[in-house]
């Protein structure tokens, strides 16, 4: 195949930086006022107190531990797509590695939220910099989350930093925008493509292609384990960690997926990103998606077997009572059918794959719900089933985030260039030889 | 249990004496004439004023280890204590912290399963808390400071006993609560955004008295002890703990869990109370 040119893929990496058209200002407009919805919604519940949420002393956590989960889990598509992929020497990963990393940070940015807003006085949150119980896993997740969130801006902005020099110099070119030229000038570091910079910069993330993995890994297996060192039936599993892992890597490639489909649709990168991608990237989900399957099966089997009541009743309710039709819809929406849309050849299109992953994702979210819920609907006393359903609060708030997720990828891409030109160029920074690909 | 007494000895030093005039003060609370002589209970102030004069160890501070004991013959299930508990904690809503379970055996008999918290010595609670909002004092007693609690619940999901209660609003609280300091042993007013729980009313023991529950339940069948000293009393009697708990097949819940409970149950069905 022809290799799109160098010029090519500057024009197309720096053309959308300026020249917004209307079709961007109707959905910015759009997304923000869902967005502020939601963060008036988060001001209502500060006033009123939690008491606005569905919460009660029985289902204690809800919809924003369920969110946590799912939006944390989103940014490891970044860790995916562009570390293993670098590490391995993937070529074709070049033209979406930009796209699949700011995915991780806005994602990250928006989970990390959550923590705060599911606690009762998060006004108190300094506490747990200035008094931490290091034997609390949620002390584990901070310190979790806050290093994993560093890394990605690190893995983001390193390759970008060649990038922004290339924007400094079209911008200077052209005089004008100034705070463009100042910025780009500021963040590229001096960059002059000389031969020791290059060194620096591929020995830079090649450390961090191979960090960002073991902290992405750390993220969600502390985050299990705020459920998984419990008591509770549903919960208490030794299995929790890798399953945790393992699921946020199944929607974070879904994430990636649908926000490449959507930027090379608004970008017009059709040239860059082909067909093949969403192959690649399709192929990747479905592996992932099937090892989750197998996962859920290991866990219910090994809890369903041993027929202790509490087990029957967590499995009961989960397979055939209250949310059985929740987690048929998971089964079968969020691993089945998306798996055949991959995995049959007629449907494996960009359209195929991207209809995959936004179900991936939505069942997904609705998994964890299935995760964080059921276990404390059953009562570890005897006492009956507790109910739950989410409030408008609890509602809107999760809708305001997952808009804000496109609102502040659209507006970092009106910033920074949405193809790794450089790295485009280049073959890859890690000195990988390009691999003749189909 | 006789070297602890005698580690505990009221003249030992000046906190010994108050450890004294409490175990008199809660003595006369429960009339310890009245409980002299009933089977099997050892009156208060001979059992405290036969210690020996021995020197103190390490372990002096520590005056008390108490616990609670609840019978379960006795419990008609009137939830009596609930609502004493809620009054003295001035707890809104459903909240109880002292809260009581109807089961049913495999026979069809009844039974009614009062719960405090455990007051775990080894509590799940505490471990999760991020920011050591729970804690045990020097006597084992499982508190939460309210002014630290961040409310992140995880030790709502920590508790297998489901002890734990959640102030989800800011409760309407009445001049007298607001009023109150606010301490872990008298966590009045309740705060918004955090956790609370029983706290077996140590404030209460401290002054000499029963806790809210113990005071209000009618058939007697809450006891509150003190492992130190080997005595229990309920509002009637001052029984001797150990043996208490011996004769009468004394159980605590969820043994296999390792919490350790400080609540020991003793198994029935209302069969003691007499109508």
């Amino acid at each position: 195949m022809t290799h799109p040119n160098s010029a090519a893929i500057r024009e197309a990496a720096l053309r959308p930086l300026d020249g917004a058209g209307a079709g961007f200002w109707a959905l910015l407009t759009g997304l923000s006022l869902i967005t502020a919805w939601g963060l008036a919604a988060w001001g209502y519940q500060l006033v009123h107190g939690l008491h606005v949420t569905g919460l009660s002393d029985r289902i204690f956590w809800g919809t924003y531990e369920t969110n946590l989960v799912t939006f944390i889990g989103l940014s490891y598509g970044g860790a995916v797509v562009s570390a293993i992929l670098r590490l391995t020497g993937a070529e074709w990963r070049s033209p979406i590695t930009r796209l699949a990393e700011a995915t991780a940070l806005v994602t990250l940015l928006i989970g990390a939220v959550f923590p705060v807003i599911h606690l009762g006085r998060p006004e108190r949150l300094w506490e747990m910099f200035t008094r931490p119980n290091l034997s609390s896993p949620l002390v584990w997740d901070l310190i979790a989350v806050m290093t994993y969130l560093f890394a990605t801006m690190v893995f983001l902005y390193l390759p970008l930093i060649p990038d922004l020099a290339a924007a400094r110099e079209e911008y200077a070119a052209r005089g004008g925008p100034r705070w463009r030229v100042r910025l780009y000038d500021r963040l590229s570091l001096g960059w002059s493509d000389a031969p020791q910079q290059k060194r620096l910069l591929e020995w830079g993330v090649g450390v961090m292609s191979v960090l960002i993995i073991p902290l992405a890994v750390t993220v969600h297996s502390v985050l299990s384990w705020a459920f998984a060192l419990t008591v509770r039936e549903g919960w208490h599993s030794t299995i929790y960690a890798p399953y945790f892992v393992i699921a946020a890597l199944y929607s974070g490639v879904a994430a990636v997926i649908l926000v490449v489909a959507a930027f090379r649709r608004a970008y017009r990168l059709q040239a860059f990103i082909e067909t093949r991608h969403f192959r690649y990237l399709g192929f990747l989900m479905l592996t992932l998606g099937l090892t989750y399957l197998y996962f859920t099966f290991s866990e219910y089997l090994t809890e369903g077997y041993a027929n202790t009541r509490a087990s029957v009743e967590v499995l009961g309710l989960l397979l055939q009572y209250r949310f059985a039709p929740l987690f048929w819809s998971f089964v079968v929406g969020g691993v089945l059918l998306p798996v055949a849309l991959v995995a049959v050849p007629r449907t494996r299109t960009a359209a195929g794959v991207t209809s995959a992953a936004a179900l991936v994702v939505a069942a997904m979210w609705l998994k964890r719900f299935l995760i964080v819920v059921p276990a404390e609907a059953l009562s570890l006393m005897p006492g009956g089933l507790a109910a739950y359903r989410p409030s408008w609060v609890e509602v809107s708030i999760t809708i305001g985030a997952a808009a804000a997720i496109p609102l502040l990828l659209m507006l970092f891409f009106r910033v920074f260039p949405v193809l790794a030109v450089w790295e485009m160029e280049h073959g890859g920074v890690q000195g990988v030889p390009a691999r003749g690909d189909d | 249990m006789a070297d602890e007494l005698e580690q505990h000895s009221p003249e030992s030093d000046g906190s010994g004496g108050m450890t004294r005039r409490r175990f008199l003060s809660l003595a006369q609370m429960v009339g310890a004439g009245a409980a002299a002589v009933a089977a099997g209970v050892l009156p208060l102030e001979s059992l405290v004023s036969a210690e020996g004069g021995q020197p103190g160890g390490a372990e002096t501070k520590v005056k008390h280890d108490w616990v609670m004991v609840i019978d379960q013959r006795k419990c008609d299930g009137c939830k009596k204590c609930t609502e004493a508990c809620q009054k003295m904690h001035y707890l809104t809503g459903d909240q109880q912290w002292i809260r009581v379970y109807e089961t049913e055996s495999a026979a069809g008999q009844k039974s009614f399963l009062p719960r405090p918290c455990m007051m775990c010595e080894n509590p799940p609670c505490l471990r999760v808390c991020p920011v050591g909002a729970t804690f045990q004092d020097d006597e084992g007693m499982v508190l939460i400071d309210q002014n630290r609690c961040i409310g992140c619940r995880m030790c709502l999901a920590a508790c297998p006993y489901e002890g734990r209660t959640f102030n989800w609003n800011d409760p309407p609280q009445p001049p007298a609560a607001v009023a109150a300091k606010g301490t872990p042993e008298y966590p009045v007013p309740q705060v918004k955004g955090t956790a609370g729980k029983c706290v077996f009313c140590v404030h209460n023991l401290r002054a000499g008295k029963l806790p809210a529950c113990v005071d209000t339940c009618s058939m007697n069948a809450l006891y509150v002890g003190d492992r130190k000293t080997d005595l229990a009393s309920n509002r009637e009697e001052t029984v001797k703990l150990s043996a208490f708990l011996k004769e009468n097949n004394a159980y605590r819940l969820k043994e296999e869990l390792n919490t350790q409970p400080r609540v020991y149950y003793i198994p029935g069905h209302g069969e003691l109370l007499e109508y």
